[in-house]
C-alpha cells in the first residue's frame, strides 16, 4: 500500500544518480513487459521506478562505421524488426528478439529487459551469446562492458553491480560467409516460453567452417555458451558427423530441472536436436553451397 | 415450420450482441460498478488437507478501511448427512465449497473473506486474518485415492460398508455382457488415464452484490444461469428468492463451468454486514486453483465382437475423480460411452471419487470425453484386429431409430449414421497423407435436455418486437431466437429484438446447459409467438368486423380469408399495432414450459496428424466434424459450437493438464503453463452441418454445444497411432511423453 516514485529522466546520468541512490528499491521500466506483470502478481515492489525510454542512446539503434551494431537496451522488438538492415545482417538475433512475447507486446519489449530478466529461457539471449554480443553498462563509478553470456547470475539475478544500468548491446561487424540463426521448442506454437532454445553464428569459408559459437537456453540456471559445440564445428564442412559432435556437446552441457515446463530427458535430448536444426539453418544464410 | 425456404431460419443472421463486443461495450460482471461501492477478497487455505481449529478475525477487522469479515459461519449451516438437491448440485457440498467448514479440502479452498474500501486494504486485511491448521495427509491423483491406505476426505462417506473416497456408484446394465462376451469371436479390453483440465473461459468470475437495508438484494454476475445464482444464494444466506433479484451480465465464456456459484454468496453477506455494495473478481489463478475443472479419470473398456465386426458386448468401468466434494460427471461417462452403438449387452460403470483438488463442475458434455475416448480408442484397435475400416465397424454397430440404448432410451429417428456416411464420403477421408502423418476418426453422443424455459414476446406501439427469455447467451441463442420469431411473424430480422431477462422481469428458466437453450427457448418463442399471431388476427378480425377465424396471417401481415379473402386490404404488423388500444389493449405472449424430447446428439471426426519424431510435437493438420444438428437456426453459430468443442478437445488430447506441486498444490495456475492451444496450434476447423430433424421439436432443432467435444480425444489419439503405429493409453499426448516412446531413453 506504499505509495511508488515514477521517474523518466531525460539523460543516463540522472538514471543512474536516481536507481543507485535508491539502494535496491528501486527498478529499471524499459516496455515493462516483465516488470509490469511481476508488480501485479505481488513478486516485487518498487519504490522506485525508473523508466529509461526517454533516454536517447537506450532507445536508438546505431550501424558502427565498421559495420557492427550498436542497439540500445530499451529499443523494442517491432521496432527492431523495422530496421532497414539489422535482419540483413543479424537474421537470428532478430528473429530470437522478435519471439519474445506476442505481436502486442512486442511492441514495448526490449532485448534489454529480456537480458535483466534473467529468465534462463529468455529468447533472445543465446542469439545474442551466440553473436558474441557485448554489453555496456552505467554505473555509479562509470562505464564498463561485459560479454552477454557474463550477465545472467542465476534465475532473476543478473552480475550488474548495484546502481548499474544496462545500456546497449555491441554486436561486432560480421565477415563474408556469416549467419546466424535462433530455434526454441514450445508445446505450442506461439504464446510460450522456451523448454530449450538455441542460437547459432557461424561463418562459412570455401564450404568449412571457421569460427562457431552456440548459445543454449532453457537447459541451466543461466543461458549457456558451449564452447565445445563451437570448436566441434569449426575446422569442419558441417558434415554429419561434426554436427553429430556440436549436439553431444549441447547435451552434455545440460544442467536442466525437472519442471511444469519440461522434463531434464526431454530438454537434454531437444538441445542436441535443436542444435542440429539450427546449424542448418545459419549455414544455409551463411551461403553453404 | 423445418423447411428449406425458411427466409430467417436457417440465415447467418448479424448476431445481436456483436457490436457490443467489438466496439468494447459489453458490460461483462467485472465493468459493473455503484457508488459506494467497496471490495471483496478470499482468504484461501494453503493446505491441501487440513482441519480449521480456529479462525481470528479480530487483527482483520481493526485494519481501517476493512468494513466486513465473513467466515463460514456467516452462511446457512447444511449438515453433512442430509441431501438438499438444487438441479443436479447438492446444497451441503455447494456450502463447503463456497466456504470451508470443518475442513479445507484442497489448497485454494476459501477460509474467510473481507470487503474493505481497496482492493489493496482488502489484501493487506487478509494477511491478518489468523487460521489454525491441522494439516492433514493428502491424496490428489484418482488411483492413490483409492487405495486402501488413502487419506479419506469425509469420514462419514462409505462405500461397501467402510469408509472411503468412493461417493458414488452409478450402473447401466443391457442384456447379458458375460454371455455376450462368450460369444465374441475378438476381444479387446485396454486401460485409459486422463488429467483434469479445466473449461477455460477467458473472463474469470466476477459479481457485485448490493443489499438494502430493507434485505432487498440485486446481485449482477456472470453466470450461466440467473435463476441458479437466485436459488442458490437464497439457499446460503436464508433470504426469499422474491427479494433477490439476480442479473445476468453479459458471460466471456462458461462451458458449464458457471452453472455454480463461488463469490455471489460471499459478497451477499459482506454487503449485509458492511451496508455497502461488495465487488468480487478471481484473479485467473483464483481460477485455476479454485474453480471448476473437469474430472481426472481411470477407465477400462472391454469390447467383444464376431470376427465380421458384429459388437456383441462391451463393458466399461470409469473412475472420476470428483475434487474435494462429490459430484463427478460419472453420468455422462457412463451413459455416453457406448450410446452411439447397437449393442446387445452392456455393462457400464461410473465411480464417483473424491479427492484433495478444486471440486469438479461441469464441462461441456460433462463426463462423456472421458467415456468415449476410452471406448473410441478400443474402437480403433478392434477393427484393426477385424481389418476392418475403423468408419465401417461404426456404421455396422450404429445405433438407429428403435435401438436400445444401455443408459434407458430407445432411439426415436437420429441421426448417427448420416454422421458416418457423411465422414465415409467426403473428400478428407480419402486425402492422401505424407511421411509421419496419420489419420483417425472417432464417433460421440451427448444426451441433450430440455428442461424449465419461460420466454414474453412482446409487440411494440410502432409494430416492432421484443423478446425476453430468461437464458444467459452463452452459444448464440438470442440470434437463434430472433431468426425464429422472424420467420414465425413473416418480419424483418432487424424488427426483433432479443433480451435476456433477471430474475424479477422473466419466469423461471433453468440454466443454460446441457446444450439445452435454443432447443427449449425455440419452444416458448414458438408458443408465445403463436399466441400473438393469434392476437393480431383477432384484432385484424375486430377492425374488419369480421369472425377472426377468417383471418390468416401470411408474410407478416392479417388477411381475410375463405369466403371473406380480397374484402379488406391486409393490415401490417404496424397497422394492428397502431390500433391496439382501441382493439383491446396492448399485444403479447408468454409462455412457461418444462420442455421435454430433447433426443440426443451424435458426430463423428475425422482427424490428421504430423507428429515431429525428433521432438515428439504433435500438430493438427485438418480436422472434420460431422454432426447431427436437427436444424441449424443458426449456422454460423453451429459452426462455431462444432469448432469450439474440437479445439478444446485437441487440448485435452495433447496439451492441457492440472500440474501438482510436493506440497498439494497446482503447479501451472496460468494460461501460460496451463497449456490450451492458441489460434496458430490449430488449423481451420472444417464442418459438416448434417440435419435429421428432432419429430418432437418444432424447428426440428438437436442440442449441439457438446457433442463437439466428445469425439477429439480418442480421434486424435488414433490418428497418432496411424502416424507413429504406436498407441498412447494416458492424456494429455506432450512432447515428452510422445519422444520417450519413439525414442527410448535408454537408446
Amino acid at each position: 500500500m506504499t505509495d511508488i516514485r515514477y521517474l523518466a529522466p531525460r539523460t543516463l546520468d540522472e538514471a543512474v544518480g536516481a536507481f543507485a541512490a535508491a539502494r535496491g528499491a528501486a527498478r529499471i521500466l524499459a516496455g515493462g513487459t516483465d516488470l509490469l506483470v511481476q508488480m501485479r502478481a505481488g513478486a516485487v515492489r518498487p519504490g522506485l521506478i525508473v523508466d529509461i525510454k526517454r533516454i536517447a542512446e537506450m532507445t536508438s539503434i546505431e550501424e558502427t562505421a565498421d559495420g557492427g551494431f550498436r542497439i540500445g537496451a530499451a529499443v523494442s522488438g517491432a521496432v527492431l524488426g523495422e530496421h532497414p538492415r539489422f535482419g540483413q545482417v543479424w537474421p537470428g538475433v532478430l528473429e530470437a528478439v522478435n519471439l519474445i512475447g506476442s505481436t502486442q507486446v512486442q511492441g514495448r519489449a526490449s532485448p534489454g529487459g529480456n537480458l535483466c530478466n534473467a529468465s534462463p529461457a529468455g529468447d533472445s539471449v543465446p542469439a545474442m551469446i551466440a553473436a558474441d554480443a557485448v554489453v555496456t553498462v552505467q554505473g555509479p563509478d562509470g562505464r564498463r562492458q561485459m560479454p552477454v553470456a557474463a550477465v545472467p547470475a542465476g534465475p532473476g539475478r543478473t552480475n550488474l553491480a548495484p546502481g548499474e544500468i544496462l545500456v546497449s548491446f555491441t554486436l561486432p561487424p560480421r565477415p563474408r560467409g556469416a549467419g546466424d540463426a535462433y530455434l526454441r521448442m514450445i508445446p505450442r506454437t506461439e504464446m510460450d516460453i522456451a523448454v530449450v532454445g538455441c542460437g547459432v553464428n557461424l561463418t562459412l569459408r570455401d564450404g568449412t567452417c571457421t569460427a562457431a559459437r552456440v548459445g543454449l537456453g532453457a537447459v541451466a540456471p543461466t543461458v549457456l555458451l558451449v564452447g565445445e559445440a563451437g570448436k566441434a564445428l569449426v575446422g569442419s564442412r558441417l558434415d554429419a558427423a561434426a554436427i553429430e559432435a556440436a549436439a553431444a556437446a549441447c547435451r552434455a552441457a545440460c544442467r536442466p530441472i525437472d519442471d511444469k515446463r519440461g522434463t531434464i530427458a526431454y530438454r537434454t535430448r531437444i538441445a542436441g536436436v535443436l542444435l542440429k536444426r539450427t546449424v542448418g539453418i545459419a549455414a544455409d544464410r551463411a551461403g553453404r553451397a | 415450420m423445418n423447411v428449406q425456404a425458411n427466409k430467417w431460419i436457417g440465415q447467418r443472421t448479424i448476431r445481436p450482441d456483436g457490436a457490443d463486443k467489438v466496439t468494447g461495450r459489453a458490460a461483462y460482471a467485472a465493468d459493473t460498478t455503484m457508488p459506494g461501492m467497496i471490495w471483496g477478497k478470499i482468504l484461501r487455505s494453503p493446505h491441501p488437507h487440513a482441519c480449521i481449529r480456529s479462525i481470528d478475525t479480530s487483527k482483520a477487522e481493526a485494519l481501517p478501511g476493512v468494513k466486513a469479515v465473513m467466515t463460514a459461519r456467516d452462511l446457512v449451516d447444511f449438515p453433512i448427512d442430509k441431501s438438499v438437491m438444487l438441479g443436479i448440485q447438492d446444497m451441503r457440498w455447494m456450502c463447503r465449497n463456497v466456504m470451508a467448514r470443518e475442513k479445507a479440502l484442497f489448497a485454494g479452498h476459501p477460509v474467510a473473506a473481507v470487503a474493505a474500501t481497496s482492493e489493496a486494504i482488502a489484501s493487506e486485511a487478509l494477511k491478518l486474518i489468523e487460521v489454525e491448521y491441522e494439516v492433514l495427509p493428502w491424496v490428489i491423483d484418482v488411483e492413490e485415492a483409492m487405495k486402501p491406505d488413502a487419506p479419506i476426505l469425509h469420514d462419514h462417506i462409505q462405500f461397501e460398508g467402510k469408509p472411503s473416497n468412493i461417493a458414488g456408484k452409478l450402473e447401466h446394465k443391457l442384456g447379458d455382457v458375460e454371455a455376450g462376451f462368450a460369444a465374441a469371436e475378438v476381444v479387446v479390453e485396454r486401460s485409459f488415464r486422463t488429467k483434469p483440465v479445466h473449461q477455460g473461459y477467458i473472463e474469470p468470475h466476477a459479481c457485485l452484490v448490493s443489499v438494502l437495508p430493507d434485505g432487498k438484494t440485486t446481485i449482477w454476475s456472470s453466470s450461466q444461469g440467473q435463476f441458479m445464482v437466485r436459488a442458490m444464494c437464497a439457499h446460503l444466506t436464508g433470504l426469499p428468492q422474491n427479494d433477490i433479484r439476480a442479473i445476468q451480465a453479459e458471460i466471456g465464456g462458461g462451458f458449464g463451468g458457471k452453472t455454480i456459484i463461488y463469490l455471489e454468496p460471499v459478497a451477499l453477506v459482506l454487503a449485509r454486514k458492511s451496508g455497502r455494495p461488495v465487488k468480487m473478481a478471481m484473479t485467473r489463478e483464483e481460477v485455476f486453483r479454485a474453480s471448476g475443472p473437469t474430472s481426472g479419470s481411470y477407465s477400462t473398456v472391454r469390447i467383444g465382437a464376431t470376427r465380421d465386426g458384429r459388437i456383441l458386448a462391451a463393458k466399461g468401468t470409469f473412475y472420476l475423480q470428483a475434487g474435494a466434494l462429490p459430484g463427478s460427471p460419472i453420468r455422462g461417462a457412463a451413459g455416453c460411452a457406448f450410446a452411439p452403438y447397437d449393442i446387445p449387452n452392456v455393462h457400464s460403470l461410473g465411480f464417483d471419487v473424491v479427492s484433495n483438488r478444486s471440486k469438479v463442475a461441469a464441462y461441456r458434455a460433462p463426463g462423456a470425453p472421458i467415456g468415449a475416448y476410452a471406448v473410441e480408442c478400443v474402437l480403433d484397435e478392434l477393427a484393426e484386429a477385424l481389418k476392418m475400416d475403423p468408419l465401417q465397424l461404426r456404421l455396422k454397430n450404429a445405433a438407429r431409430q428403435g435401438t436400445k440404448a444401455a443408459h434407458g432410451p430407445t432411439y426415436p429417428r437420429i441421426g448417427f449414421e448420416e454422421t458416418i456416411q457423411a465422414a465415409l464420403e467426403h473428400p478428407h477421408y480419402r486425402a492422401p497423407l505424407g511421411p509421419n502423418q496419420g489419420r483417425g476418426v472417432a464417433s460421440g453422443f451427448w444426451f441433450n435436455a430440455g428442461g424449465e424455459s419461460s420466454a414474453q414476446v412482446n409487440i411494440t406501439e410502432d409494430g416492432n418486437v421484443v423478446v425476453t427469455t430468461g437464458h444467459p447467451d452463452i452459444g448464440g441463442s438470442r440470434a437463434s431466437t430472433a431468426n425464429i420469431t422472424a420467420e414465425l411473424l413473416g418480419i424483418d430480422y432487424r424488427k426483433v429484438s432479443v433480451l435476456i431477462g433477471d430474475t424479477s422481469t422473466i419466469g423461471f428458466s433453468n440454466l443454460t446447459g446441457g446444450s439445452r437453450v435454443t432447443y427449449a427457448s425455440a419452444m416458448v418463442v414458438t408458443q408465445s409467438t403463436e399466441k400473438v399471431i393469434r392476437t393480431l388476427c383477432e384484432r385484424a378480425a375486430k377492425i374488419w368486423k369480421i369472425d377472426p377465424d377468417a383471418v390468416v396471417w401470411e408474410d407478416g401481415e392479417a388477411r381475410p380469408a375463405g369466403d371473406n379473402a380480397g374484402q379488406f386490404p391486409p393490415l401490417t404488423l404496424a397497422q394492428i399495432a397502431a390500433r391496439a388500444s382501441e382493439t383491446g389493449g396492448p399485444i403479447g405472449a408468454g409462455v412457461q414450459l418444462n420442455t421435454t424430447g430433447a433426443e440426443g446428439g451424435f458426430a463423428t471426426h475425422i482427424c490428421d496428424v504430423e507428429v515431429d519424431p525428433e521432438l515428439g510435437t504433435v500438430r493438427v493438420l485438418r480436422y472434420t466434424s460431422f454432426q447431427d444438428v436437427g436444424r441449424a437456426i443458426h449456422p454460423s453459430y453451429v459452426e462455431g459450437q462444432m469448432q469450439g468443442g474440437v479445439a478444446q478437445g485437441i487440448g485435452w488430447a495433447l496439451s492441457e493438464e492440472y500440474i501438482y506441486d510436493k506440497q498439494g498444490r497446482v503447479d501451472n495456475p496460468s494460461f501460460l503453463d496451463y497449456r490450451m492451444p492458441v489460434c496458430s496450434d490449430l488449423p481451420m476447423l472444417d464442418t459438416v452441418i448434417i440435419e435429421v430433424p428432432n419429430p418432437k421439436h418444432p424447428q426440428g432443432v438437436r442440442g449441439v454445444g457438446e457433442v463437439p467435444l466428445v469425439p477429439p480425444l480418442a480421434a486424435v489419439a488414433n490418428a497418432i497411432h496411424d502416424a507413429l503405429g504406436h498407441r498412447f493409453y494416458s492424456l494429455p499426448m506432450s512432447p515428452p511423453k510422445v519422444l520417450a516412446v519413439l525414442e527410448p531413453a535408454d537408446a
